[in-house]
């Protein structure tokens, strides 16, 4: 099988040194760092590129109507104070790739350094699992209560995302990243259990919507439990200290928790005819 | 073992013979024969009409299937039936049939589950090893990966599937179910050129098709495009003549035009879904089963979209694509090689059955 080559950039992205490096390629977008305006800034460049099995029109359609939804979010959320990356710049009539044409859409954003929340756990995870036979109640406890708290500041950001009316359509711990504070010394080494210090920053707003209901805040919530249990079975039980900080971030969150109990219900078994 | 396969959960009824040879060599189709319920044009199928249409035909087509896979009823181990999921009269029907050949003839019996039909049919056809399975029929609309023993639904439509959007909206315009209303959708789709703006309704891997099939009629309604007369008038222009065939761009679309933009639409959603289901897995492979997937337009799109992430699409013709009985003597002869029976006392049929409630034992 023949290695997979990702499309060509669009321009000016094509002839920019150094060039963009991939970090992650999604079913939807790929995800580069590059630099903006000079050399020694980074910033994160999300290209949503064309689909050619699209018929153009709806390629088009779809590509601007998710990339711009994206970038309101993202504008409407920086002016609320909610920290999520800053936008930068946008192209949804992107030009470039092989034949000089329609090259889909992109958009840049504010560097974010720091660790995605998932990494911090597993470390954290791993580090508990490592350390077991050494630690005594006192400092299992104090480890727990930093997670604990992290998860509280998860949950708070979560809060203030909803109370700005914008849902984000897909919590994860991927999605979550830690920004240290400027003067910590943010080394990671296995040696010491990760730090939890720093602000909780949103990232990835691809399948935000703006919303004040109830039932998509719930849902919102619903799908971040539920990614916790899967990716990080060690922290579940801690899921409800994530909510005690949701429910002290705006006003509207108990009502919010009280369609959570609902959606847990229903879950995923419906039963299908045909 | 040789396995018979009993199908009737929908329009088709299908009898299928399947051989796998003692020795391991790869296993034979003896005998695939169909007979499909036609309903008149504007109309779909009933199921009282469906199951008076499998009971008069399920005798012949056993006797013809045995007969063309040269083999005797001693020769046969199992007979396998279509446990569900499906229309109730129909599935009931066959299952009836299926016990009294196995009272009948001493055999034992092994329920299938419909999809899983589909899926095992796919895979031993293609060659596909573990691919993410697109599922599209006039019932089901399913994403599915393997994992650990199951299939494990991904994404599904949230309301009705791609294949009864498409067959209603056959009946809004009077196209003909004769061989299927899909495929005569498709044809008249090669001819459209406009694309009409519908609504595109995808949520994570999940989508939804009710809304698109209310917009379209609507807009066939206010283009009077739907009804018989209408029908008749296309069918009169075709034969005639195709002399004014481009002034139909920027001009109110045809009949053809929506064919076109419900085809490229809804298969648009359904290549998104799956393409996210394959990041999500860090699968190459998909595989397309089940009576839509005869479609070329999505065999083509699936095909551009696993190329580009450096992989390749399985598809199999409408012998194996649309409802068959060898999928299911095929699902059979796995799971009885396994030890599965089904026990005459429970040898039901049931309209709601999960792909994912089947244990797959034979996979590891």
């Amino acid at each position: 099988m023949e290695e997979y080559k990702p499309p060509a950039l669009p321009s000016p992205f094509n002839n920019t040194t150094p060039p963009p490096t991939l970090l992650i390629q999604g079913a939807e977008a790929h995800l580069y760092k590059t630099t903006s305006l000079n050399p020694s800034i980074p910033a994160a460049l999300k290209i949503r590129p064309s689909k050619p099995y699209r018929h153009p029109i709806l390629d088009r359609r779809l590509t601007r109507q998710r990339i711009t939804s994206e970038a309101r979010c993202l504008a409407k959320l920086v002016r609320e104070g909610v920290s999520v990356p800053a936008l930068l710049a946008l192209d949804w009539e992107g030009h470039g790739g092989e034949e000089g044409g329609w090259g889909g859409a992109w958009l840049m954003m504010e560097w974010i350094d720091g660790p995605v929340i998932r990494v911090v756990l597993e470390q954290w995870e791993a580090w508990m699992k490592q350390n077991a036979g050494s630690l005594d109640q006192s400092q299992v406890e104090n480890e727990e209560a930093r997670v604990r708290g992290l998860l509280r500041k998860m949950g708070a950001a979560i809060g203030v995302l909803h109370k700005a009316g914008v849902v984000h359509g897909d919590l994860t711990t991927s999605n979550l990243m830690l920004r240290p504070f400027a003067n910590a010394s943010g080394t990671v080494d296995g040696t010491r259990s990760p730090s939890m210090e720093g602000d909780v920053v949103l990232i990835d707003f691809g399948l935000a919507s703006q919303s004040n209901q109830d039932e998509d805040r719930a849902v919102d919530l619903y799908v971040l439990e539920r990614a916790i249990g899967s990716t990080h079975p060690r922290s579940e039980p801690m899921f409800e200290e994530m909510i005690m900080g949701y429910r002290d971030s705006y006003k509207g969150a108990p009502s919010a928790l009280k369609r959570l109990e609902d959606v847990r219900l229903r879950g995923r078994k419906r039963s299908m005819l045909g | 073992m040789i396995a018979i396969g009993m199908e009737g959960s929908a329009n088709k009824l299908g009898i299928g013979i399947m051989l796998h040879p003692k020795d391991g060599s790869p296993p034979q189709v003896l005998a695939n024969i169909r007979h499909t319920y036609v309903s008149p044009p504007g109309e779909g199928f009933l199921p009282k009409d469906t199951a008076r249409h499998h009971r008069q035909w399920v005798v012949k087509l056993v006797k013809q299937a045995l007969q063309e896979a040269k083999v005797s009823v001693d020769d046969v181990d199992c007979i396998c039936f279509t446990k569900g999921p499906g229309m109730g009269a129909p599935l009931q029907s066959v299952v009836v049939a299926a016990r009294m050949l196995s009272l009948l003839w001493g055999k034992e019996l092994v329920g299938v589950n419909h999809c899983v039909g589909h899926i095992e049919m796919g895979r031993l056809i293609t060659g596909a090893t573990n691919p993410v399975v697109l599922y599209v029929s006039g019932g089901n609309t399913q994403v599915i990966a393997y994992s650990s023993q199951r299939y494990r639904i991904f994404g599904e439509t949230l309301d009705m599937a791609v294949g009864n959007c498409l067959d209603r909206f056959a009946r809004t315009l009077h196209i003909s179910n004769d061989p299927a209303p899909g495929y005569n959708i498709e044809q008249l789709a090669k001819q459209g050129k406009q694309l009409v703006d519908l609504p595109y309704v995808v949520k994570g891997m999940d989508c939804s098709f009710s809304g698109i099939l209310a917009a379209i009629d609507g807009l066939a309604k206010q283009w009077g495009l739907g009804g018989e007369e209408k029908a008749q008038e296309d069918e009169q222009k075709t034969i005639e003549s195709t002399i004014a065939t481009d002034e139909s761009l920027e001009s109110t679309p045809t009949r053809a035009d929506l064919c076109f933009s419900l085809q490229e639409t809804v298969f648009s959603m359904l290549v998104e879904i799956t393409e996210r289901a394959m990041a999500h897995v860090g699968s190459k492979q998909v595989l397309i089963v089940g009576g839509v997937g005869s479609n070329e337009r999505l065999q083509e799109m699936m095909g551009i979209m696993a190329r580009d992430r450096g992989g390749s699409v399985y598809a199999t013709d409408e012998r194996f694509c649309i409802d068959n009985g060898i999928m299911i003597a095929q699902a059979g002869i796995l799971a009885y090689g396994t030890g599965f029976r089904t026990p005459l006392k429970e040898s039901t049929c049931t309209q709601r059955f999960r792909t994912d409630e089947v244990f797959v034992k034979w996979r590891d």
